[in-house]
C-alpha cells in the first residue's frame, strides 16, 4: 500500500473512533445538566442520584474523548502536511476557535464540577455543569464549520492558487455547516438517549430478577426494598424508571430531528455535491426513484452491473426537491460533467508523485455510500421504534422479566453508536476523490476544490504511517477494551458506584472502607475525586 | 515588518510559554509518581494536587497547536509532519496519561494501580521530551527541501539540540513540580518536595539554560542577553526563596525564568519560525508561512476576546483549589459493592425484601 492510502485508513479509523465517544460527551453531558437541574429545583433523592449515576458513565467516557481528540487535531499536520498548507487560511481559524473558545471552556469548567461537589455553592456547581456541557456543544459547532467547508467552500477566493478567506461571515454561516451541526447535534441525543434506556432496562430487570420488585394481577409493579443489596431501596426504582422514559423519549424526539435535519442536509447534498447522492443511491441513470434495495457489483467503476431490484417512484426527486416529477442526475450522466469539468487524469505536479497522469475515477466506492446511507437511517429508526415500544411496555412501572428482551435493550445502545458512524462513513467517503469538494452546480464554488492523492504529507513515507497505524490501532483497541471493562463494572455496580455510601448498611455495622466522606476536614479542602 | 504576522507569532509564543508555564508542574508531577511518592497515599495526594487543573493545561498545548495552523499553515504543517515519529509518541504519551488519570482510581487493585502509575510516569516523561525536543527543533532548524517538506528519512530530524531541548523540558518540569507541592500539600511531601528543589534544581534547570544561550549565540540579539540575564537572576531568586521556605515566591521566580527564558528564545528566532539546515532560503518566516491579513485580523479579534477570559477563569479555578491538601485529607480508598444480587438461578434472594 502506498502512503496515500495508508494515510487515509488512519484518518478513518482514529477519526470514527473519536466520534465513539463524542456523541455519547454531548448528549449524555447535556442530560446529565437536565438531571442535576431537576434535582436543583426539587430536591428529589432520585435526581440526585441519577446526576452521580450518569455523571460517572458521562467522565469513563468524556476522558477517551479527550485523548484521542488530541490525535485530531495533530495528524492534520503530521499525515495531510500539503492539505494543511492548501486549507490552512480558512480551515485553521474554526479550529483554533474551536480550542480557544471551547474546550479551554469544557475542561476547565468539568473540572470544577468534578472536584467541586461539596466545595462549590450548589448553584455554580450546577452552573459550572451546564458551562461545560456548552463548550461540548460549541465545539462540535467549530468542528463542524471546518468540515463543511470541505463539502461546501464557501467564503474564499482563489490567490495563487490557495483559497484565502475573505467572508467570514459566509463561513461561520455556511448552510452545510448549520444543517450538519443540527444532525450531529440531534444525532448524539440519540445515542444518549439509548444508553439511558438500555442501562435503565437492565437495572429494572435486574430489581425484578433479585426478587425486590414484583408484579401484581394487574401488571402493576410492586416497588420492594432490600437490605442486603448496596443501595437497592425504593428510590432506586424511581432512578430507573425515570431515567428509562426520559432517555426513551429522548431517543424518539432525536430520531425525529434527525430525519427533518437529514433531509435538509439531503436537499444540499443533491444541490452541492450531485455525485454524493447518486452514489448513495446507487442511481446510475437519471430518474427520479428511491432505491429500496438494489444489487450487483457496486464497487464497479461504472454502473454497468448495478440492478435496482426495488423502487419507489418519485422519492428520490422528492427527497431533493419536494416534488416528484424532476429527474435527477444519475452516475452516467454526472462522469462525463465532472470529467469536463475538473479533468479526467490528475494533473502533471509534482505533488501528485506517482500518481500524476492517473485516471479520475469520480465515483465514490457506492458498496459504501449505499449501504452507509441505509445504515444511518435504518439503525436510527430501529431505535426510535424501539424506544417507543419500551416506553409501552414500561407503562406499568417495570420491565418484563424475559432475559432476552433485557439483552435486546443492551445490544440495543450500540444502533444509534452505528447509525452515526455510518453517517460519517457515507459522509466522508462519498465526497471521494475530493478531499475538499466542489460544488458544481449552482452554489458556484467550483473552483475551489482538492483531490484526496494531492493532500498526504509528501515528506512522510509509508514506512513511517504503517508505525503509527500500527501504533495507535493497537492503543486504541486496548483503551476500547478498558473502557468497555469500566462501563460494564460501574453500570452493574447501579447507583452505589457512584454514591459508596449507598453500599453501607447502619444495621450490619459494616464499614467496609471506613471514613468514605473523607473526614472533617475535607469539607474545608476539597472533594477526593482521584 | 508585517504587522499582523508579527502580532502572532507573539501570541503563538505567548500560548506556548502559558502551555509550559501551567503543564510544566503537571507533567512534573506526573513523573514523580514513579520517584518520588513513596506510597499509595502519596501517590494519590500528588495526583489531586493537579486533578482539577491537568485537563484545562493541557488545552494550552492544543491551543498552541490550532492556533499556529490558523495563523501560520505552513510552519504547522512542516513541524508537523517534519517531526512524524516523535510526534506520534508524545501522542500515545498524552493519550495515556489522561486515560490514566481517570481510570487509575476505578478499579480496587494493586496491579491496576500499578500499571496506570507507570502509564502517567512514562507518559508525562515522554510527552515532556517529546515538546521540549520538537520546540527546540523549531529555533534550530531541520532538513527542509523548498517545499518545506523533511528530506533525509524519517529520523533527519535527530540531532544534539532535540535531547537538549528534551532534557530541558523535562528538568524544568521536574524542578517546577517540586516548587509546586511544596506549595500546594502540607506535611512530609511538603518538606521533601522542598528538599528535591534545593538539591536539584541547578542540575535541572541546566539544559534549558543551555538551549537558551545556543539560540542566543546563533542568532541573538543584544536584548537576549538581558533576558537571560534577568532569568538567571529569577532562578537564583527561586532557590534562595525555597531555600527560606518561601513557596509561593520560589514557585513564581521559576515561572519566572521560564518566561523569560522563552522569551529569549522566541525572540532570538524571529523572524525565523522554522529554519532550513539545507538552505536559509528555504527558511519559513513570518512572513512566508502566515495566513491572510483578513484571516490574521479575525483571529486578532477572537483572541482578545478569548485569552483574557480563559485566563480569567483558570485563575478563578486555582483560586478556589487554593488550600493546601495533606496525606491526612485522604479518604481511605475502597471499592463498591456492586448492587446485583447473586447469579444464582435456583433462589431469588426475596428474603430480605420488604413491598
Ligand atoms: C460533533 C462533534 C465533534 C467532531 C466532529 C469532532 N470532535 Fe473532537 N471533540 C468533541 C466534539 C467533536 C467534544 C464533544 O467536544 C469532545 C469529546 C470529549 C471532549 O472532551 O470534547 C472532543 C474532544 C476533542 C479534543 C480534546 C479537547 C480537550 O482536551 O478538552 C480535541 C483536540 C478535538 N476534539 C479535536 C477534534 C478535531 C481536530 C476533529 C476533526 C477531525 C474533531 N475533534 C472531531
Ligand atoms: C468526527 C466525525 C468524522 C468522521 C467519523 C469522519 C470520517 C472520515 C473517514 C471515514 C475518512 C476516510 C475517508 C477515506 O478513507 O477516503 C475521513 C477522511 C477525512 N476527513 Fe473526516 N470524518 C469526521 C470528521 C471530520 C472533520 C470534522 C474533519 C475536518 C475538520 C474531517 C476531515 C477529513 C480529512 C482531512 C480526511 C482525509 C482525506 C480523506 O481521506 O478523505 N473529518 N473522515
Ligand atoms: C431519516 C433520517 C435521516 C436522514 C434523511 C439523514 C440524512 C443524512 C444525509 C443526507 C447526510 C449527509 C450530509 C452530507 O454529506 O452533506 C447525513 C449525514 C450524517 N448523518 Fe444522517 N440522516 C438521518 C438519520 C440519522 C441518524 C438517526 C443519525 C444518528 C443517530 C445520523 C447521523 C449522521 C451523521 C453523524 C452524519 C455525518 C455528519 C453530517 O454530515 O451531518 N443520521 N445524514
Amino acid at each position: 500500500m502506498e502512503a496515500l492510502d495508508i494515510a487515509r485508513w488512519q484518518f478513518g479509523i482514529v477519526t470514527v473512533y473519536h466520534f465513539l465517544m463524542v456523541p455519547l460527551t454531548i448528549g449524555l453531558g447535556l442530560l446529565v445538566a437536565i438531571l442535576q437541574t431537576s434535582w436543583h429545583r426539587t430536591g428529589r433523592e432520585e435526581y440526585l442520584r441519577a446526576t452521580k449515576f450518569w455523571g460517572k458513565l458521562f467522565l469513563i467516557n468524556f476522558i477517551m474523548g479527550v485523548a484521542t481528540g488530541i490525535v485530531q487535531e495533530f495528524q492534520f499536520g503530521m499525515a495531510w502536511s500539503e492539505y494543511s498548507r492548501f486549507v490552512g487560511d480558512v480551515f485553521g481559524a474554526p479550529l483554533a476557535m474551536e480550542s480557544l473558545l471551547a474546550f479551554f471552556v469544557e475542561s476547565t469548567f468539568l473540572g470544577l464540577w468534578i472536584f467541586g461537589w461539596k466545595k462549590l455553592p450548589a448553584k455554580i456547581h450546577l452552573a459550572c455543569l451546564w458551562v461545560a456541557v456548552s463548550g461540548s456543544i460549541v465545539s462540535a459547532y467549530f468542528i463542524l464549520v471546518a468540515n463543511s467547508w470541505m463539502q461546501h467552500p464557501v467564503g474564499v477566493q482563489l490567490v495563487d492558487g490557495y483559497p484565502q478567506m475573505v467572508d467570514a461571515w459566509a463561513v461561520f454561516t455556511n448552510n452545510t455547516a448549520l444543517v450538519a451541526f443540527f444532525h450531529t447535534m440531534t444525532g448524539a441525543l440519540a445515542v444518549a438517549g439509548g444508553f439511558l434506556l438500555g442501562i435503565s432496562w437492565y437495572h429494572l430487570w435486574r430489581r425484578r430478577r433479585d426478587g425486590i420488585d414484583t408484579v401484581d394481577a394487574m401488571g402493576r409493579v410492586v416497588v420492594g426494598e432490600s437490605k442486603t443489596i448496596p443501595g437497592r431501596d425504593k428510590t432506586d426504582h424511581s432512578v430507573w424508571i425515570k431515567s428509562l422514559r426520559f432517555g426513551a423519549v429522548v431517543a424518539m424526539i432525536a430520531f425525529a430531528g434527525s430525519a427533518v435535519s437529514g433531509d435538509m442536509s439531503g436537499k444540499l447534498m443533491f444541490e452541492q455535491q450531485p455525485m454524493k447522492m447518486a452514489a448513495a443511491e446507487a442511481a446510475c441513470h437519471d430518474g427520479t426513484s428511491f432505491s429500496i434495495l438494489s444489487v450487483g457489483d457496486l464497487s464497479s467503476k461504472d454502473c454497468s452491473k448495478v440492478v435496482a431490484v426495488m423502487e419507489i417512484p418519485g422519492l428520490l426527486s422528492f427527497l431533493a426537491h419536494n416534488d416528484f416529477t424532476t429527474d435527477i442526475k444519475g452516475v452516467n450522466t454526472l462522469v462525463p460533467e465532472y470529467q469536463a469539468k475538473y479533468g479526467s487524469t490528475l494533473p502533471d505536479n509534482p505533488l501528485y508523485g506517482d500518481r500524476a497522469g492517473q485516471a479520475i475515477n469520480y465515483v465514490p466506492v457506492m458498496a459504501v455510500t449505499y449501504w452507509g446511507f441505509r445504515m444511518m437511517i435504518g439503525f436510527g429508526a430501529l431505535a426510535a421504534m424501539a424506544s417507543g415500544l419500551a416506553l409501552w411496555i414500561a407503562r406499568k412501572g417495570t420491565v418484563p422479566q424475559a432475559k432476552w428482551l433485557m439483552r435486546l435493550a443492551l445490544v440495543g445502545i450500540l444502533a444509534p453508536f452505528g447509525a452515526n458512524a455510518a453517517g460519517w462513513i457515507f459522509t466522508e467517503l462519498g465526497r471521494q476523490p475530493f478531499v475538499v469538494a466542489p460544488n458544481p452546480s449552482v452554489s458556484g464554488v467550483d473552483q475551489v476544490f482538492m483531490f484526496t492523492a494531492a493532500a498526504v504529507s509528501p515528506g512522510v513515507s509509508a514506512g513511517e504511517l504503517i508505525f503509527s497505524l500500527v501504533a495507535l490501532g493497537a492503543v486504541y483497541a486496548v483503551l476500547l477494551v478498558v473502557e468497555v471493562v469500566l462501563l460494564t463494572k460501574y453500570i452493574r455496580g447501579g447507583v452505589a458506584s457512584a454514591m459508596p455510601e449507598l453500599g453501607h448498611f447502619d444495621d450490619t455495622g459494616e464499614g467496609g472502607g471506613g471514613d468514605h466522606t473523607g473526614g472533617k476536614d475535607s469539607e474545608d479542602v476539597l472533594a477526593f475525586a482521584y | 515588518m508585517d504587522f499582523l504576522p508579527t502580532l502572532w507569532f507573539i501570541l503563538i509564543a505567548v500560548l506556548w510559554t502559558g502551555y509550559l508555564f501551567l503543564e510544566g508542574f503537571d507533567l512534573g508531577v506526573g513523573m514523580l509518581m514513579k520517584t518520588f511518592a513513596r506510597d499509595e497515599k502519596e501517590r494519590r495526594l500528588l495526583l489531586n494536587t493537579v486533578g482539577p487543573v491537568w485537563d484545562g493545561n493541557e488545552v494550552w498545548l492544543i491551543t498552541a497547536g490550532g492556533a499556529t495552523f490558523a495563523a501560520f499553515p505552513f510552519w504547522y504543517a512542516s513541524l508537523f509532519s517534519a517531526l512524524y515519529i516523535p510526534l506520534v509518541f508524545v501522542l500515545l504519551a498524552l493519550i495515556f496519561r489522561a486515560v490514566a488519570f481517570e481510570y487509575r482510581g476505578k478499579i480496587h487493585r494493586d496491579s491496576w494501580r500499578r500499571a496506570w502509575d507507570w502509564a502517567i510516569a512514562v507518559g508525562s516523561f515522554v510527552a515532556a521530551f517529546g515538546i521540549g525536543a520538537m520546540l527546540a527543533l523549531t529555533t534550530t532548524g531541520l532538513p527542509l527541501n523548498e517545499n518545506g517538506d523533511r528530506v533525509g528519512g524519517p529520523f533527519a530530524w535527530f540531532t544534539w539540540y532535540a535531547v537538549l531541548g528534551g532534557l530541558a523540558l523535562v528538568g524544568f518540569c521536574l524542578i517546577q513540580a517540586a516548587a509546586f507541592l511544596a506549595l500546594k500539600t502540607d506535611g512530609d511531601v511538603r518538606h521533601r518536595a522542598r528538599r528535591l528543589v534545593s538539591r536539584w534544581l541547578p542540575v535541572c534547570l541546566l539544559p534549558l539554560a543551555g538551549w537558551v544561550i545556543a539560540v542566543a549565540l546563533m542568532n541573538g540579539k543584544w536584548f537576549s542577553w538581558v533576558l537571560i540575564a534577568v532569568a538567571v537572576l529569577a532562578a537564583v531568586v527561586g532557590w534562595l526563596a525555597n531555600g527560606k521556605g518561601r513557596e509561593g515566591t520560589s514557585f513564581l521566580a521559576l515561572g519566572t525564568f521560564l518566561i523569560l527564558g522563552s522569551s529569549a528564545i522566541f525572540s532570538a528566532a524571529f523572524p525565523v519560525v522554522l529554519p532550513s539546515t539545507l538552505n536559509p532560503v528555504w527558511n519559513l518566516t513570518v512572513t512566508n508561512a502566515s495566513s491572510s491579513a483578513y484571516t490574521l485580523r479575525l483571529m486578532t479579534i477572537v483572541a482578545a476576546v478569548g485569552v483574557p477570559l480563559v485566563l480569567a477563569y483558570q485563575a478563578w479555578t486555582y483560586w478556589i483549589f487554593r488550600k493546601r491538601i495533606s496525606v491526612a485529607h485522604l479518604p481511605e480508598p475502597h471499592d463498591f459493592e456492586p448492587a446485583v444480587g447473586p447469579d444464582t438461578h435456583s433462589t431469588p434472594r426475596n428474603a430480605d425484601v420488604k413491598a
